[in-house]
């Protein structure tokens, strides 16, 4: 077994290039540097067929495979010097092949350039799971800062003024809320991070928690120093194995360099962090029902006040915030309030992360600075919609959120605009939807995701948004009368109105703002039996057409049903009452007879 | 225990080495959307060839997610002095590709770069 083995080409073109001279030079320096038992060097007696120019010969060196041409004999002697001696490729002699590149990296392209990474300033980018790297880009120099160089009280005016608002769902201002649990006495405080992301469509906390863990501990312990607190946990979901790993990883690195335990950089300051795993129920994403689960009891809300700023987790003040929320601070200590609400709308400071789903073509994550308009995210960052479709709307908000119908896509994506629209920012979900999707389905679809998470404990959750639900199916298979409309609007207020948490007063949303944009779909179920996007399935209406149709009789031998019926051919006939809207006679037709309405 | 000063060593030692070892980096993003796609047959292959090609001063190395999740198992070459280079959709198969001509021969393989939007 050699170490290395240099291949010279001895075809005719490179022999004629003096490949057998090159060959020989080879040879002699090889044996010059006593090497001959770990390099060996082969000539092929045909053409490689890689030949480079005319200047010189074709010579690969193995293992690497480096693959250099115009070799001349000097050259050679260089390449075993260079190449296999000090193990370094000759970079002047390697083949040149193609024209540079248009666009090399991943950050030159649209989908970047209107990006602002605050919180995702490191995904991507750093190994998670050595927390040298993070410390290399000024990792723990803003927790250094606030432990050396600031009082809590500072720490608190200092993110007020920033304006950063909570990026998990409300928008409540984060300063304010650790103001409160500061203000709260008590012998005893808690600081906690929601990672429970629960949104159908929404990733972006996996990707911080993946992609980089200890901003999040930075950020959680600068918090406890703010309010005095000693004890962190994260309520992660189980079902982020690789974020729950890489979490450890760093809680394990931290804790190894004494950022995280007692005496934090020799400070006096003591905090420390541990990870509570979810089952992944929703509503364990609501505060009180997040803190419940916290002690280990079963994940039911409570009604507030208390605010957990006064009475959390344990009964203690308790301050929590979401994964996206804490990874702002450690670049607003570092920088600025200034420099953070710099950016942004009036009320609405920073950037906002947005998990771009549906019918777009570049799904992913993306940060932006608020205010940004819903049509640069979907068609400058999102490369709009795939296969020529017209948008029809976006959903943010998830469950608890609403829709943006295509007319209002010069919005300025902020907290308060998606609110007076009816819809919310919530954790971020963005889901985009094009001609092709009925928008009462769309509302059937998070309903029911609503109906299977709430935790039953009041009733207007628990009973209305299943009868919601089933109004809602009624409509999307023909049987609904106009009265139901009514009555879903009422039933959809009184639940907002009357339910114990955020589960069941953002429930009925999709709803209300389907119907506030979309009222004609409804309308086109109820009056006319018909789903003009061609998606509920009930709705649907197979024919044959009588011009078209010869009487072959397959779609009659092949329907499940048999549904359709003819004598041989004449033209055949559907059933409507028999018909299940399978399809299959139409994927069976040859003759393109069978419509579809 | 660290102090304040001890962390802008680290800080300090780990940007000096970086300067010093001149190392080539290929990074694999590894987060749940990478690894649904593929990318970790592929940061095995890289890892595989780097080996094989007996290749010292190059590390392959992880990274959680970069955003663009239609594109993954993307992977990244730093190389000391050149700007970066993103390979897209990388697959267990052509991963080696990125070794062999781009790493070894300085050939950027352009078929597999994002394209231009």
């Amino acid at each position: 077994m050699y170490r290395a083995n240099i291949l010279v080409c001895c075809g005719a073109e490179c022999t004629a290039n003096n490949a057998i001279q090159v060959y020989n030079t080879f040879e002699e320096q090889i044996k010059a540097y006593k090497l001959e038992k770990d390099v060996k060097v082969l000539k092929t007696s045909e053409c490689l067929e890689l030949c480079g120019n005319n200047e010189g010969v074709v010579v690969i060196v193995y293992p690497e495979g480096a693959y250099y041409v115009g070799v001349k004999p000097e050259d050679a002697k260089e390449i075993v010097s260079q190449h296999i001696i000090k193990g370094k490729i000759v970079k002047r002699l390697l083949k040149k092949e193609k024209e540079e590149a248009e666009v090399k990296s991943i950050e030159e392209t649209n989908f970047f350039k209107k990006q602002k990474r605050v919180a995702l300033k490191n995904s991507g980018l750093i190994d998670p799971e050595n927390i040298d790297e993070y410390i290399a880009r000024d990792g723990y120099q803003a927790l250094g800062k606030v432990l050396t160089e600031m009082k809590p009280q500072d720490v608190i005016d200092l993110i007020k003024e920033s304006g950063l608002r909570g990026r998990g769902g409300g928008g409540f201002p984060t300063g304010l809320k650790w103001e409160f649990a500061k203000k709260s006495q008590s012998d005893k405080k808690y600081v906690c991070c929601n990672a429970d992301e629960g949104d159908p469509g929404a990733f972006m906390d996996r990707s911080v928690l993946e992609g980089d863990p200890h901003v999040l501990l930075e950020a959680m312990t600068i918090a406890a120093y703010s309010i005095g607190s000693d004890q962190g946990y994260i309520y992660v979901r189980a079902e982020y194995p690789v974020a729950v790993k890489r979490l450890n990883i760093a809680i394990e690195q931290s804790r190894k360099y004494g950022l995280l335990g007692k005496n934090i950089l020799n400070t006096g300051f003591n905090f420390d962090i541990d990870i509570r795993l979810g089952a992944g129920a929703f509503v364990c994403g609501e505060e009180t029902a997040l803190m419940t689960s916290i002690e280990g009891k079963r994940g039911e809300p409570r009604p507030r006040p208390p605010f957990p700023a006064v009475k959390g987790l344990f009964g203690k003040p308790t301050i929590l915030n979401n994964v996206e929320t804490y990874a702002n601070i450690p670049p607003i200590i570092l920088f600025g309030a200034k420099w953070f609400s710099s950016m942004g709308t009036e009320k609405s400071k920073g950037t906002k992360v947005f998990a771009l789903g549906g019918k777009i073509k570049n799904t992913g994550l993306v940060e932006i600075p608020m205010g940004t308009t819903l049509k640069d995210v979907i068609y400058d960052i999102g490369g709009g919609i795939p296969d020529g479709k017209k948008f029809k709307a976006a959903q943010t908000g998830g469950p608890s959120g609403g829709c943006i119908p295509a007319s209002l896509i010069d919005i300025k994506i902020d907290y308060d605009n998606l609110v007076s629209i009816g819809s919310m920012m919530g954790s971020g979900g963005l889901i985009v939807m094009d001609e092709d999707n009925c928008m009462v389905d769309i509302a059937k679809f998070f309903l029911e995701f609503t109906v299977d998470e709430s935790c039953g404990k009041c009733t207007p959750c628990r009973i209305g948004n299943k009868r919601m639900y089933e109004i809602l199916d009624k409509i999307t298979k023909g049987k609904a009368k106009m009265e139901d409309l009514d009555k879903l609007e009422e039933l959809a207020l009184y639940i907002k109105e009357n339910s114990l948490c955020g589960l069941g007063q953002t429930a009925p949303n999709p709803i209300l703002s389907t119907l506030r944009y979309f009222k004609d779909e409804y309308i086109a179920h109820i009056k006319e039996k018909r789903c003009p996007a061609g998606v509920c399935k009930q709705l649907l209406r197979y024919t044959i057409l009588e011009d078209k149709c010869i009487g072959c009789t397959r779609c009659a031998r092949n329907c499940p049903t048999n549904a359709i019926s003819g004598e041989v051919k004449k033209p055949h006939f559907i059933d409507q009452e028999k018909c299940i809207k399978c399809g299959v006679c139409m994927k069976e037709c040859k003759f393109q007879a069978i419509e579809r309405k | 225990m660290i102090t304040l000063k001890e962390l802008s060593e680290i800080k300090e030692r780990f940007i000096e080495n970086g300067k010093k070892e001149q190392k080539i980096n290929i990074v694999v993003g590894l987060a749940t959307c990478g690894i649904a796609a593929g990318a970790k047959a592929v940061y095995n292959r890289l890892n595989e060839e780097v080996k094989a090609r007996n290749l010292k001063n190059v590390d392959v190395k992880i990274a959680g997610c970069i955003g663009m999740c239609r594109l993954e198992p993307l992977v990244e070459v730093y190389v000391p002095g050149e700007s970066k280079v993103t390979y897209v959709n990388v697959t267990e198969d052509n991963a080696a590709k990125i070794v062999n001509d781009h790493i070894v021969n300085g050939n950027i393989v352009t078929e597999m770069l994002v394209e231009k939007d």
